[in-house]
This record gives structure tokens, C-alpha cells and sequence, in this order.
């Protein structure tokens, strides 16, 4: 059914209207109908991974559409990576990949075979805490704890970012190596929101953890 | 126990424990992830399937048909419903629009269908196979077009929308000085980190739900009214909640749909509402138009004040209340507040953290900042000449605690206040212009009722259960410590568990109420334990005093833990209120300080310092309280600069629907922040003699960061948020 006369839709209203082009879309495919579909199901393909994740050596067979954030959490267990957006938005995903941090739900499973992965849970556990964990724990770098292993993971790369002299969009001068400082740490860590919005808080741990490690 | 008269001495008053700034006990967990969020439960029950949710692609209309074959027919899939497959479903006492939409859409992106299969992936490319017609009809989008029709709301939570006292138009008419000022918030989103998410699981005809709630009683009875069953067949399970705001006070669709599809896989089944679903599919903060009327004398004595706010939501729906606090925060003879509401065909509006005060101070507190500004006076001095200590409306009542002048000279004299140069757009630091601004935080203190368990076990361990929720406030920790001061017990040997509805009803998280309310259940049921322990150990119980692990009276002292010796000693109680409430105005105060800086070429805003004083009774624990208001200081710094639900007008639906679009602070956008709580005690609240705060952090905050634009530039800007588009073509000539 077409919608209502009084109510016109173009192509370029529809463009210019976003995500209602998906309305208009379904609207503009009625042929679709009630036949069964023409193509037979075919089961996913998947393929073969090995990964090393918190120094557990992991060979999953995966639906080569499954993201390393969704491998993590729903393959291995471990949910202590955080899915907030799914789509590189918010950085409650942000894992070490050799070292490095990236967002889990941006690259999928299948990419990282040979790749040594760290997760929040391979950092440290209650009682055996990584210092950087520690230092959210004192300055209350956290309130509903659901960004905080994206901060936490991102804080301790950052740290090791600013160590190799990678510089930050802020800082002043290239020809020096970058220093920690409230401002560097702001600028590195804003790919990782928080709601609750313990930003303060968060730079203040991060800050306290670099001075444990010097 | 029954709170009717102002505690006196309690256990409380100790404070060897409530009152120290105790890091939160289940840090270690959500530092190491650890904690459980709800679609993690892998634990919880076998064989879970995923279901994934559509959302309706139209905003008002009607589904003409589903077209389900392909994706039923594509791999994995389990199980699909929609409204036609999905038997009658009721509509919970707290949602406005149905969870489950069809054949009639009431808003774009509301849920539709929930396609369940073998694994995420599957279930997400199947729910892109369904192929739906849709007959769409017009809509009524437009808040600021649609005043005309707007109505006189019913009251809404006990409160008439208008009020008047004394002769407004009068005294405003006549006023030598007058204001008169319309002023617009958008439409916001609570952006929690976690998604809405549940797991359900049918055991029988008796339903358990993994979930992210703050409510859980409420939700228990909205998913049984929703689904048809009886309430006691539900069990909601909430321990950790990935941050609510007002968005998780309600049952969503996940739910909903999580236990629909679980019936119809057999299965139980795992919902998280996808990113860009839940902007239009859950509740926003509705945008609102507020008119302000100030009319003072010329030495700055405020005679009328009217403010008038207008909002829209769906049919059915209730009015953004805005004008709330108007009614409280200043003297003036004459007075009148009014709310009009209009039906908007939008996704639903509701509460988000300070519902009413959050967008009316946003509006007033610029409103105050122009009148001083008139009047020659300094902003501070004016609130401050304008203070009242008791309800306008009702003289002979009085605040219980109003230390709102104190806020302001206290956060004035640490914020070097006195070195403002009081002429706009002066203040110049290399490119930057600079400007500070001001703004009073005003949120009413509210009691509900609250029960707990409290059990002590053979080790001498506390246990305490209740079904209190701990969305980031914090509860975890100030039970603990309550339980402990109350039991005379170092904080690690008390556990808490929260979250449950097997537990006693609490109070919830929401309106601020939570920390009191829920304490004061657990203050409670701990006074309960604390005679029966007594009896047991053969002391008097009205002596017996509990400290160090030890109970003493009458010259003996023995160890708690003896009275569990043969079996665990449990008590329960509810804290219920009388009604001091009504006696005292119970409210919270608080004085935000900001300084920005505006780029005097771009116009781009930073932040510089933000300074929060606040007055909010008994601080139970002054670490956790302090990240609550600097998290609000966040959000309201959110509103002021950057937050705003873009509204597609022609097919009615918030086109920023993401984290990418839906612009919320980041670490780079927010300075260093100070907290100054003021020493209060309120022995009108409860025997805590505490008052809520996590919501008192964010009235104002936007205000006050306007304001210090409105200084750094000499541009006032009365739509949020102010961007520097509304900046750029009014900057002052460079020099």
C-alpha cells in the first residue's frame, strides 16, 4: 500500500529524510510477498581462528561474520569487555591487541588469527589487581562500571602510547617526547565515553597509576 | 518502622563507618570485569538463544502487512513474533506507548518483531529479512508549531500544573524592573553506556528476567500486567545496572519481547536493544518552550515571577515539569507557574535524571542571570537578596535545611568570584575570551518507602538483601556501611545483595531518593536484628550497645556472632514515613561555578573550571556522593554545550539516533572538577538524616555554563545548546 496522497515521498526527500529511507524502502518493495523465498537457506560460512587471549592459546571455528568483541563475550566468556554500541561510538569494547588498543566490535574475529589479545580480565582480578585497575578503585575512576574495562584497557595503553613518544592532536611540540599530563590524557582517552561521567575522577586514577609505574 | 517525628541520637551519629569516604565495595568486580550486566548471565541458564528487535520504520500508522517467509527461513532462526503472533498483550502502568507495536505504530522505532535464532549473528541478518508494508499516516512532530492546541494536563504525580498566589499580572504589570523571556531545551537522551538488555527464561508458566532495571518492584508488576500473568510469577534479577538515568526505570521491549520470544522458541532467549534503536524505541528527556516573567524593585527585590512551560508526548503521556521549582527557589509576593502539553507523535517522553528541575533551572537560572544584569546587581548578591527560608506559597512552612545562600558565598570566596569584572565580554586570555557564571541548584528531597532482610550468620557475617538497585550511585557501598554501623561490624565482614525481587521491596533508584530511602529501610531492619540478637544473647536490648563485633549492656560484653551460634538471626522491616514531609519542605541546594572560555575567532567553547557546592543533608559517604555530582556536572555540562535529539519534522522521528550523532562530553570536554559539600544533617528525613544528591548535581549546571558564555562574549543565547553557530556571526571584532 502507497502511502497517503497528501503526503508525497521523493527520492530526494527520502535521502534527505536519513534513516526513514529504510521506511520507504520496505514500502517500495512490495513484491516480496507471501512466496516462500527463492533461494534455499545456506548454513553461515565460517572459518577456522587461533588467538592467544590473556595467554590462553583459544582455536574457534566462528561465523566469520562474529565481531572479536562477540567472540570474546558470547565464544570464550569473557564479558568483561563491554558492548555499548557495537559500532566504535562509545570504546566500552577497547581491548589490547599486541599491545595496542582498538575497538573489539570494529574488527572481526577472523582478522586477529595469530594475534595475542589482552582483556580487562587478563589485566588483573580482585586480589591481584593491575595497578591501573587499582587506581580506579581509589579515585572512583567509575560509577556503573560499564565503561570502565574500555577505560581501563584504553588508560593502560595510553600510558604505554605517551612511553613510546607517540604524540596526541594536542601535543604542542613533536620534536619532544609527549609527557602525562592531564591534558595529553584527556585528548588519548576521549574515544572512551562515560556516561556517568566520571572524567575527573578517571584522569586523576590515570595519573596515579603512571606515577606507580615510574 | 514508622519515621513520623525528627530523629534524635541513633547508632548512625557514631559514624565510624556512614560518612567516610569509602571506596565502593564492588570495585574490584567492575574494575576487573567482573561484574555481571545483565546479557552476560551466561551462567544463569542453559540453551540461550539471541533475539534481535525491528523497529518500526514509520512513526505514526499502521503495519498494512509483515512478509515473515525469508526470514523464517533463513539460517538459525528460531522463532519470530510480532503483535499478530503474540496473543493480547496489556500495556504496564508506567509506558505510554505499547512495547510491542503493531498493526497500529505508535512511534518510529517501536518494536515490532523479535527474531530469535542460534547465535547474534543470525538472528540480526534474519531481523533484516523482514520485510514490512507499512500505510503511513501524518504525525504531529513539531513541538513549537503545535502550542496553540497544547492542553491544561491533568495533575500529574499529585501536582496541579498551574498555580498562582498572590496577583501575578498585577504586580508584574507595575513591576519597575521586568524580564520577559522565552527560553527552549531540546529533547535529550540518557545514552546509558549499557543497552537496555534481559535475558528471560520460562520455567513453566513462571517467568525469571535477567535485566537491567532501577525498579524493580515496579517493572515485576509491568511485566505481569504487560504479559497477562500474575505478578508472582515473576522474578526480576538486576544486581548490576550499566547506568539508567531515568531510562531503565521502566519495563523497555527488551524485556517484553526477550520473554515473547523465549515462549515461542522454547527456549531462553537474550535481548539487547541495538545502539541506534534506542534513542527512538525507549524514553528521551522532552524538549520544552518556557516563558519567564521576573518583575523586581530597583534595588533588586524580586515582586512577581511567573513561569510558563510547554512540552509535548505521545497520547496519554505526561507534561516535562519545568516549572516545579520556580514555586520554591525564590521570594516574591506574587507569583504563577503553568504547564501546557501538547500530543506529539515522538518517540515517548519521560523521566531523565531531575525530570522538571533539569530543563526548568536550565531556563531560570538564565532568566535570574538577565535580571541581575538589569538590575546592575552581581548574580550572587541577587540570589542571595532573593533567598527565602520558608514555601513561598505557604509561609508557616518552612525548609527543614536551606543552605542555598551558604552554597553561594562559600563557592563564590573558593571560586575567586570577587575578581569578576562584571561587564560581558572583557576578559580576554590570548584567543579566548574568558567568562564565569553562576547558577542555584535546587532539588526537592523525596522519601519512599523502603524494606530490607538483614541476616547474620554463624561466621558472624552481615548479609543484607533487599531489591534496591545500584545503578553507579553507589547503594552497594552505603548498605554496607549502614549495616555496619548500625551492627557494630568492620564494612568487609557485611555482604549485600541487591537487585532481586525475591528480596524485600526498597525504594528503587530514582528522584534521587534512593540513598536515604533505601538506608533508612536497612536502618530498619538492622534496629529489628539488633533486638532480636539481643534477646538472644540475654541482654537488654534497649542497652545493649554493638561495636568492635561485640554486644555489651549491663557490664557484659559478647561476641555477635554468638547469637547465630544455633542457626542464622534474621529480621525484616519497611521504613514508612509519616508525614514530616508535608510539615517541612524537604528540598536540596546547591551553587554550580563554571568559567569558560569561548575561541574568539571560531567561537568554539571550552570549559575551564567547574566548581559544585552543594547543601543535601547527612553525605553518607562522601567518595561515592562526590562522583555523583561531578557525573551530573557532566551531563548538565552535556545540555549546556552540545546535547540535543535533532528532530526530523517531516517523518517524526530523532535523527541522531547513535553515540556518533548524539553528542555527549567526552574526557576532552570536561575539566577539572571540585565538589564542596556543606556539614548538614536533616533530622526531618530519616534516622540517616540524609537527602538525595545525584540529581541535585545537575540542576543548574547548564545555566551556569550559559552564563559564563553569555560573560566571556556579551551574547546571550536562550536555546540549548549554545553551540558556536549561535555564536560565530555576534562575536565581538577582533581586535
Amino acid at each position: 500500500m502507497a502511502p497517503s496522497d497528501d503526503f508525497p515521498i521523493s527520492r530526494r526527500g527520502l535521502l534527505a529524510g536519513g534513516a526513514a529511507s529504510v521506511a520507504t524502502a520496505a514500502v517500495a518493495r512490495p513484491a516480496m510477498a507471501e512466496a516462500a523465498p527463492s533461494r534455499a537457506p545456506a548454513s553461515p560460512p565460517t572459518a577456522k581462528v587461533d588467538f592467544e587471549v590473556n595467554g590462553t592459546a583459544h582455536s574457534l571455528e566462528l561465523d566469520t561474520r562474529t565481531t572479536l568483541l562477540d567472540a570474546l563475550r558470547e565464544h570464550l566468556r569473557l564479558t568483561g569487555t563491554k558492548k555499548g554500541c557495537d559500532h566504535g561510538q562509545c570504546g566500552a569494547c577497547t581491548v589490547l591487541v599486541d599491545g595496542r588498543r582498538i575497538n573489539s566490535c570494529l574488527s572481526l574475529a577472523v582478522q586477529h588469527d595469530g594475534d595475542r589479545i589482552t582483556t580487562i580480565e587478563g589485566l588483573g582480578q580482585p586480589g591481584n589487581l593491575h595497578p591501573m585497575q587499582e587506581a580506579f578503585v581509589v579515585h572512583d575512576g567509575y560509577q556503573c562500571g560499564y565503561c570502565t574495562p574500555g577505560q581501563i584497557c584504553s588508560a593502560v595503553a595510553v600510558l604505554d602510547e605517551i612511553k613510546a613518544g607517540i604524540p596526541s592532536h594536542v601535543t604542542a611540540d613533536l620534536s619532544v617526547a609527549p609527557a602525562v599530563t592531564p591534558r595529553e590524557l584527556r585528548e588519548r582517552m576521549s574515544g572512551n565515553i562515560c556516561r556517568c561521567g566520571a572524567y575527573s575522577n578517571i584522569v586523576d586514577a590515570i595519573v596515579d597509576a603512571a606515577g606507580v609505574k615510574a | 518502622m514508622k519515621f513520623d517525628t525528627p530523629a534524635t541520637e541513633n547508632p548512625i551519629d557514631q559514624l565510624k563507618v556512614v560518612g567516610k569516604p569509602t571506596s565502593r565495595i564492588e570495585g574490584p568486580l567492575k574494575t576487573s570485569g567482573t561484574a555481571p550486566y545483565a546479557y552476560e548471565r551466561h551462567d544463569a541458564v542453559p540453551n540461550q538463544a539471541y533475539g534481535f528487535i525491528v523497529g518500526s520504520a514509520i512513526a505514526k500508522g499502521r503495519i498494512a502487512s509483515i512478509d515473515l517467509a525469508e526470514a523464517k527461513a533463513a539460517p538459525g532462526v528460531l522463532a519470530i513474533v510480532t503483535a499478530a503472533s503474540a496473543g493480547t498483550l496489556g500495556k504496564g502502568d508506567f509506558n505510554t506507548a505499547r512495547l510491542l507495536g503493531g498493526p497500529e505504530i505508535q512511534h518510529y522505532h517501536q518494536a515490532i518483531a523479535i527474531v530469535v535464532a542460534e547465535s547474534f549473528e543470525q538472528a540480526r541478518a534474519a531481523a533484516g529479512l523482514v520485510r514490512v508494508r507499512y500505510t503511513r499516516d501524518k504525525g504531529n512532530f513539531d513541538l513549537a508549531s503545535s502550542l496553540d492546541g497544547a492542553i491544561k494536563p491533568p495533575a500529574f504525580f499529585g501536582t496541579e500544573p498551574d498555580s498562582s498566589f498572590g496577583d501575578f499580572d498585577a504586580a508584574f504589570a507595575s513591576a519597575p524592573v521586568k524580564l520577559d523571556e522565552h527560553y527552549t531545551t531540546p529533547d535529550h537522551s540518557h545514552a546509558m553506556m549499557e543497552p537496555h538488555a534481559s535475558i528471560a527464561s520460562w520455567d513453566g508458566d513462571k517467568l525469571t528476567l535477567w535485566t537491567s532495571n532501577q525498579m524493580i518492584a515496579w517493572s515485576v508488576g509491568d511485566v505481569a500486567k504487560t504479559l497477562g500473568i500474575p505478578r508472582e510469577n515473576v522474578r526480576l534479577v538486576s544486581p548490576y545496572i550499566g547506568g539508567g538515568f531515568g531510562g531503565k526505570l521502566f519495563v523497555r521491549a527488551d524485556a517484553i519481547l526477550a520473554a515473547l520470544g523465549a515462549k515461542a522458541a522454547g527456549r531462553p532467549v537474550k535481548v539487547a536493544l541495538p545502539r541506534p534503536l534506542i534513542a527512538n524505541n525507549t524514553t528521551h528527556r522532552p524538549a520544552t518552550i518556557q516563558r519567564i516573567r521576573l518583575g523586581a524593585t530597583p534595588d533588586g527585590k524580586l515582586t512577581s515571577i511567573g513561569h510558563e512551560s510547554w512540552s509535548g508526548d505521545l497520547k496519554g503521556g505526561g507534561p516535562e515539569t519545568a516549572v516545579g521549582q520556580t514555586r520554591l527557589l525564590y521570594a516574591a509576593p506574587h507569583r504563577m507557574t503553568a504547564m501546557r502539553l501538547a500530543v506529539l507523535d515522538l518517540p515517548e517522553g519521560n523521566a531523565m535524571r531531575a525530570p522538571g528541575e533539569a530543563p526548568g533551572l536550565m531556563a531560570l537560572e538564565i532568566a535570574i542571570d538577565e535580571m541581575a544584569e538589569k538590575l546592575g546587581m552581581d548574580p550572587v548578591a541577587f540570589r542571595i537578596l532573593n533567598d527565602t527560608q520558608v514555601d513561598p506559597e505557604k509561609p508557616e512552612r518552612k525548609f527543614s535545611q536551606r543552605q542555598l545562600n551558604e552554597c553561594l558565598r562559600i563557592g563564590a570566596d573558593k571560586f575567586g568570584w570577587a575578581s569578576r569584572n562584571p561587564k560581558p565580554g572583557l576578559t580576554r586570555d590570548g584567543r579566548w575570551l574568558v567568562g564565569t557564571g553562576v547558577a542555584a541548584a535546587f532539588r526537592n528531597n523525596l522519601n519512599e518507602k523502603s524494606a530490607a532482610r538483614v541476616r547474620l550468620d554463624r561466621a558472624g557475617r552481615v548479609i543484607v538483601e533487599t531489591d534496591m538497585t545500584d545503578i553507579g550511585t553507589g547503594s552497594y557501598t552505603i548498605i554496607a556501611q549502614t549495616a555496619a554501623e548500625m551492627l557494630g561490624v568492620p564494612l568487609d565482614r557485611v555482604e549485600v545483595r541487591l537487585g532481586d525481587s525475591l528480596f524485600p521491596v526498597s525504594a528503587g533508584s530514582g528522584g534521587q531518593w534512593g540513598a536515604n530511602s533505601s538506608t533508612a529501610g536497612v536502618y530498619a531492619a538492622c534496629a529489628k536484628l539488633r533486638t532480636a540478637i539481643a534477646q538472644k544473647l540475654g541482654l537488654d536490648p534497649a542497652k545493649a550497645a554493638f561495636a568492635n563485633g561485640k554486644v555489651s549492656a549491663g557490664g557484659k560484653s559478647i561476641a555477635l556472632a554468638r547469637a547465630a551460634a544455633d542457626g542464622e538471626v534474621v529480621a525484616e522491616d519497611m521504613m514508612e514515613y509519616g508525614d514530616l514531609a508535608q510539615t517541612f519542605q524537604q528540598s536540596t541546594f546547591g551553587a554550580h561555578f563554571v568559567e569558560a572560555a569561548v575561541d574568539a575567532a571560531t567561537g568554539e567553547i571550552r570549559l575551564r573550571r567547574m566548581l559544585a557546592v552543594c547543601a543535601a543533608g547527612r553525605i553518607l559517604n562522601p567518595k561515592a556522593a562526590r562522583s555523583q555530582v561531578i557525573g551530573a556536572m557532566t551531563m548538565g555540562a552535556g545540555a549546556a554545550l552540545m546535547e540535543e535529539l535533532a528532530v526530523d519534522k517531516r517523518f517524526g522521528f530523532f535523527v541522531n539516533h547513535d553515540l556518533a550523532g548524539y553528542e555527549v562530553p567526552v574526557h576532552a570536554d570536561i575539566p577539572s572538577q571540585d565538589v564542596i559539600f556543606l556539614d548538614e544533617v536533616d533530622p526531618t528525613t530519616s534516622p540517616m538524616k540524609a537527602k538525595g544528591v545525584g540529581e541535585l548535581g545537575i540542576c543548574g549546571v547548564a545555566a551556569a555554563v550559559a552564563n559564563a558564555v553569555y560573560h566571556a562574549t556579551g551574547i546571550r543565547v536562550r536555546n540549548y545548546p549554545v553551540t558556536l553557530d549561535k555564536l560565530i556571526d555576534r562575536l565581538p571584532a577582533i581586535a
